[in-house]
């Protein structure tokens, strides 16, 4: 099983979720995180005082899927999150020890 | 004929006879009827004023100062306006009124209000003859609460709450109450219209209410010194959204503040209320046109602190001044108070966390000085035909304003000053860093604004 984590603009996610659940991707976590990569933030000035904004609001979306999957789902993500600018996000793939559903204690890929 | 002509002579004699006192006691009752309308409407008028007024320290001011905090000090910043609402209207109540509006010396007034003592139903003539007493009393208590919450800007973010309450006590008690009695009490040093030494035109507390809290602020502001981190960590308003609200009912509220100021439901309020209203405007767009040229973008914040600044400005010229006046009065202080706040205190250094000083002590000051300018008797015959300002041609107002204004100044500083010395040695003015950095609601009030998760 992989864990996919892709950091991705907040006004893709709509596209995002809906594409994933084109390709039978039902199940996902949602977090609204903040950071920078090479997007430079942007000054906003208040009353003179200028701030340095760098840390912007992104949505960080989180799957697992069955290892034979990953390929498939990251190229959706790709396809759905890509606008071509910077600060579209990243991608990172991780491997996954196990899953269980705690509902009724479903190991491995059927806890997904 | 001749026998019918001295009867109808004896006649009319007798409905004369009969009559007279009738028509006498009409006219009594008309006179009386007459006087009782003109108070109904002059009482509905300034109670709805007197509303209006506290309505901008709470959610006005409130909502105005606590978007321009961080989150974790909007309780707080709050707190300082709400409570004020409450303490100074029991020190109003207890020796405030008395100290303002009582007879004494040309500084300050007497004890004979005390507790209220003789405020009732019966107008006072000396201020306002046509309204009861009582609502002179709390319209202008509405006054004596916002003035101190206006000074919290300055020390937002940093304050013990404590420290403040007993602050504010005894600002209250030796800067505001002696200023509003020489400005505004019978035999007040500078008040025009009462036998002032120094006539000086203030209509709605320019002086009195922007420049005291203005020059306080500013002390209060160098006196604790910069909040912790300040130009090292954002400190970015965390909502301008309740700012923007909060300056709204400003606005609305001022109507209550200036037109309200002239105690009565009369020509000379609607035209308070004229230059009020025009004053904002422009001040609203001229700070814009200085930012939108100055850093490329007309902000928000800008648009509502350029309208609280003109109408700081407009407050002692508003029932002496026409509507065009009171729109250049309006553009000197968007610009002015804009440069003063965007430059000139970054320049200086001084922390005055949500500009109190900037706007209502440059405002202030502004407003007093252009009063000097701009006041009319064709606005307001105050001086029963004599000329008001420079308009008028009396060159000589200007100076006048000036001696008031420095005398506001005076007072403000030297007494804020030791205000805050006393303070500080009986409780400590500043909290603690640990307190600080945790915000004050938490710290001070153990709670916290926004419970998301709740």
């Amino acid at each position: 099983m992989k864990k996919i984590e892709a950091i991705i603009q907040p006004h893709k996610l709509e596209e995002v979720k809906e594409a994933l659940k084109g390709i039978g991707i039902d199940g996902m976590t949602i977090l609204e995180v903040r950071g920078h990569g090479r997007q430079k933030g942007h000054k906003e000035i208040y009353r003179g005082m200028e701030y340095q904004v760098d840390l912007l609001p992104k949505i960080k979306l989180e799957v697992v899927v069955p290892a034979t999957r990953a390929d498939e789902v990251i190229h959706t993500l790709i396809t759905a999150a890509r606008t071509g600018k910077l600060g579209d996000g990243k991608i990172f793939v991780f491997d996954v020890a196990e899953a269980i559903r705690i509902r009724n204690d479903d190991r491995g890929e059927a806890a997904l | 004929m001749r026998k019918i002509l001295p009867i109808l002579f004896l006649l009319s004699k007798f409905a004369a006879a009969q009559t007279a006192p009738d028509i006498e006691k009409k006219l009594a009752d008309l006179d009386k009827a007459v006087k009782s309308a003109q108070s109904a409407g002059d009482n509905a008028w300034m109670l709805m004023s007197a509303a209006l007024v506290l309505m901008m320290t709470g959610p006005g001011l409130a909502l105005f100062y606590a978007g321009l905090v961080r989150r974790k000090n909007v309780l707080g910043t709050m707190m300082h306006s709400f409570i004020l609402m409450a303490v100074v209207t029991v020190l109003w109540a207890v020796i405030g009124y008395s100290m303002t509006f009582g007879d004494w010396n040309s500084f300050v007034g007497g004890g004979q209000y005390a507790f209220l003592h003789g405020v009732g139903a019966a107008p006072n003539p000396d201020y306002a003859p046509t309204i009861p007493q009582q609502t002179f009393m709390v319209y202008q208590l509405m006054f004596a609460i916002i003035t101190p919450a206006l000074i919290s800007g300055a020390f937002a973010e940093r304050m013990k709450f404590s420290a403040m309450l007993l602050f504010t006590i005894l600002w209250a008690l030796i800067v505001y109450f002696p200023m509003a009695h020489m400005v505004w009490g019978k035999g007040g040093l500078l008040n025009a219209s009462l036998g002032g030494k120094i006539p000086t035109f203030d209509f709605a507390g320019g002086t009195v209410v922007h420049i005291t809290s203005g020059i306080s602020a500013l002390i209060c502001a160098l006196y604790l010194g910069r909040r912790k981190g300040y130009r090292m960590d954002p400190m970015r308003p965390h909502s301008l959204v309740l700012s923007t609200v909060g300056a709204c009912l400003l606005w609305v509220g001022w109507f209550g503040f200036n037109a309200g100021s002239a105690l009565a439901a009369s020509s000379l309020a609607t035209s308070a209320f004229v230059a009020t209203h025009f004053g904002a405007a422009t001040a609203a767009l001229a700070w814009m046109a200085a930012e939108w040229m100055d850093t490329g973008k007309p902000s928000v914040l800008g648009a509502i602190s350029g309208a609280v600044a003109g109408l700081v400005a407009i407050t002692p010229a508003s029932g002496f001044v026409k509507p065009f006046p009171a729109m250049l009065i309006g553009v000197a202080a968007g610009v002015a108070c804009y440069f003063m706040v965007s430059r000139v205190k970054h320049a200086l250094g001084y922390d005055d966390s949500l500009d109190a000083f900037g706007v209502h002590g440059i405002g202030g000051t502004l407003g007093a000085l252009l009063t000097g300018i701009f006041a009319t008797k064709e606005v307001n015959d105050v001086l029963n035909g004599k000329a008001l300002g420079w308009v008028d041609g009396n060159a000589g107002q200007v100076l006048n304003q000036l001696a008031g204004c420095l005398i506001a100044w005076t007072l403000a500083a030297a007494a804020t000053w030791a205000i805050l010395k006393v303070c500080d040695t009986v409780i400590g003015v500043r909290v603690d860093a640990q307190d600080e950095i945790e915000g004050l609601d938490l710290s001070m009030h153990g709670e916290e604004g926004y419970n998301f998760e709740a």
